[in-house]
């Protein structure tokens, strides 16, 4: 009996082993074949990348700041110190908070505007379902298009400048935080409002006592979130035109000042690192703490 | 119950508002100061932004007037969209192959040693705060235009991404195995092979799909300096002022990036179940 029942056993097991290997088989050739054709239509192949691999390699060497430790930390005349690889660092500076100031704002504006449409949009606060469609499918198209192109279309009218910059990303901040904030509030507890209601409240102090303070941990954390996705997006903005050190940054790549390049780039890049860390800890801590209490 | 007795039992509720969360004012006092400066430190006008509304005025209108529709150059839009999925499955392969080991040596579970993933962990910071589109711009100057730069500015940008959310994948996945293994008298390798790699193999593949989603809308932006895909098409389109085929391309990506966002959905949900 037992050993009918091992040998069965061993049957599936077989069986399901062969049934396993023949998926991965498939999904690897389907992934070979996905890999042909890609290849293909962006017309890569194995000599171009070996050509371009050196030329890399050359790029990055020369974008490098040739630094010289003996003269390390001399003034901006002497070739080889930091002052001399970031001559240029008041500009930067006044760059990067122009950068920081285009992010922080787009984002208060933005969250303000998504806090008020995410009423509309959330299933359990939306007067009607035509508001709640209509407010859904706006939101979508405002976060499916890239800030970049609406950064674009906004330097053609608005001018060149960081203003273009604010608006385009006001717009992509409002379509993915109103999306949020309304999936914040589908899922908050019902009872609180309901309890208002009872009582005799009417709809807005509804949503200021029985829903806002659930749901205001969680949008503050999103907002944060969407503080360094901002600050991400704003250092390139400059790229089309609308403000910000990415303007500076497409100006030393394509004019090839090449150890500007990297001193810039660091600076992004501790920018981020500083404000990603900054938001980490503030939501880590001040929020949950507020949470709490 | 009085008024007063309610409101001496639960005095924090009934506080003014300045006493009960003075977090709360100074924030938003904070707030409404930060508006006013940056007004004057952007040198806003509503006259300006007035100006500028009315200048798009045309634009929209033309944006929606499609009277040539016939006589657009559909075959560069649809290589265009071919183009900018291709950059983005070729880049989000590239970028998980690579990320797999990336990943597994900045992970706690794997190297026990910290300083290792130490410096993988702060490497991994570095390629990730710079965006996809300056390393595009890069690898534009150094390989030339077209969507091959794409591909390997994708490539980069999410090796950065992808392997640190592996390494957090494989730090959360469940040490039992591993000892199991490594109490019958696995070597290193097996313990890997089968206590860590059938745990969190399902995770890495559903996050690749997750980025081959996120970078097909990425792959659009890559167009704008220069490195493939519909997006160059549309800011050419876009430069030229040919706003009605710009609306239309716009159109095309959203479709597509709903097609995609379905199709990885359906996918995730399937090797979920496996």
């Amino acid at each position: 009996m037992s050993e009918i029942f091992i040998e069965n056993h061993n049957q599936k097991l077989k069986d399901l082993i062969f049934k396993r290997r023949l998926w991965n088989i498939f999904i690897i050739i389907s992934l070979l074949i996905a890999v042909l054709l890609s290849s293909s239509i962006i017309d890569i192949n194995s000599s171009r990348l070996l050509n371009g691999l050196p030329r890399l390699g050359d790029y990055i060497s020369q974008i490098l700041p040739s630094l010289d430790s003996s003269s390390l930390f001399l003034d901006s005349n002497k070739e080889g110190s930091i002052a001399y690889w970031y001559f240029n660092l008041p500009k930067y500076l006044k760059l990067l908070f122009e950068t920081f100031n285009m992010a922080l704002l787009a984002t208060i504006i933005g969250s303000s505007i998504a806090l008020l449409l995410s009423f509309l949009s959330a299933k359990n606060t939306a007067p009607n379902s035509f508001i709640y469609f209509m407010t859904r499918r706006t939101l979508e198209f405002f976060r499916g298009v890239p800030e970049i192109i609406f950064a674009i279309l906004f330097v053609w009218a608005l001018g060149i400048g960081p203003i273009a910059g604010i608006i385009a990303m006001t717009l992509h901040t409002t379509g993915s935080l109103g999306k949020l904030f309304s999936e914040v509030h589908e899922n908050s507890d019902i009872k609180p409002r309901e309890a208002l209601k009872a009582s005799g409240g009417n709809w807005p102090s509804e949503m200021k006592f029985g829903l806002l303070p659930q749901v205001l941990p969680n949008l503050i954390s999103y907002t944060l979130l969407r503080f360094e996705i901002n600050i991400r997006a704003s250092t390139i903005l400059g790229f089309v035109g609308a403000g910000g050190i990415g303007q500076e940054l497409y100006l030393v790549i394509n004019f090839n000042y090449y150890e500007e390049v990297s001193a810039i780039i660091l600076l992004i890049i501790l920018t981020v690192i500083s404000i990603d860390l900054l938001s980490e800890y503030l939501r880590k801590n001040v929020i949950e703490v507020d949470n709490v209490r | 119950m009085s008024d007063k007795e309610i409101i001496n039992l639960h005095p924090r509720i009934f506080y003014p508002l300045w006493k009960r969360s003075p977090l709360s004012i100074i924030t938003s006092l904070l707030i409404f100061l930060y508006i006013i400066f940056s007004i004057n430190y952007f040198n806003f006008s509503i006259e300006d932004l007035l100006n500028g509304f009315s200048k798009m005025k045309p634009i929209l209108y033309s944006m929606v007037n499609w009277n040539d529709f016939l006589s657009w150059n559909f075959n560069s839009i649809l290589i265009g969209i071919l183009q900018t999925l291709a950059m983005a499955f070729l880049g989000t392969l590239a970028a998980s192959i690579i990320s797999i080991p990336l990943g597994l040596m900045a992970s706690r579970q794997v190297v026990r040693i910290s300083f290792p993933r130490f410096i993988i962990r702060r490497f991994l910071d570095f390629i990730r705060g710079v965006d996809i589109l300056i390393w595009a711009l890069i690898f534009v100057r150094a390989f030339g235009l077209g969507p091959f730069s794409g591909v390997l500015a994708i490539f980069v940008a999410d090796t950065g991404t992808l392997s640190k959310l592996y390494s957090e994948a494989a730090d959360n996945s469940d040490n039992k195995q591993i000892e199991g293994l490594t109490s019958s008298g696995a070597n290193k390798l097996s313990t890997l092979r089968f206590g860590l790699i059938p745990q969190v193999m399902p995770i890495f593949i559903s996050q690749s799909l997750y980025f081959f989603e996120s970078n097909s809308r990425s792959a659009v932006i890559l167009g704008i300096v220069g490195a493939g895909g519909i997006g160059l098409q549309l800011s050419e389109r876009m430069k030229a002022q040919y706003w009605d085929q710009a609306f239309f391309i716009i159109i095309i990506i959203l479709i597509m990036v709903a097609a995609i966002d379905r199709l990885s959905r359906f996918l995730r949900e399937k090797i979920i179940n496996i």
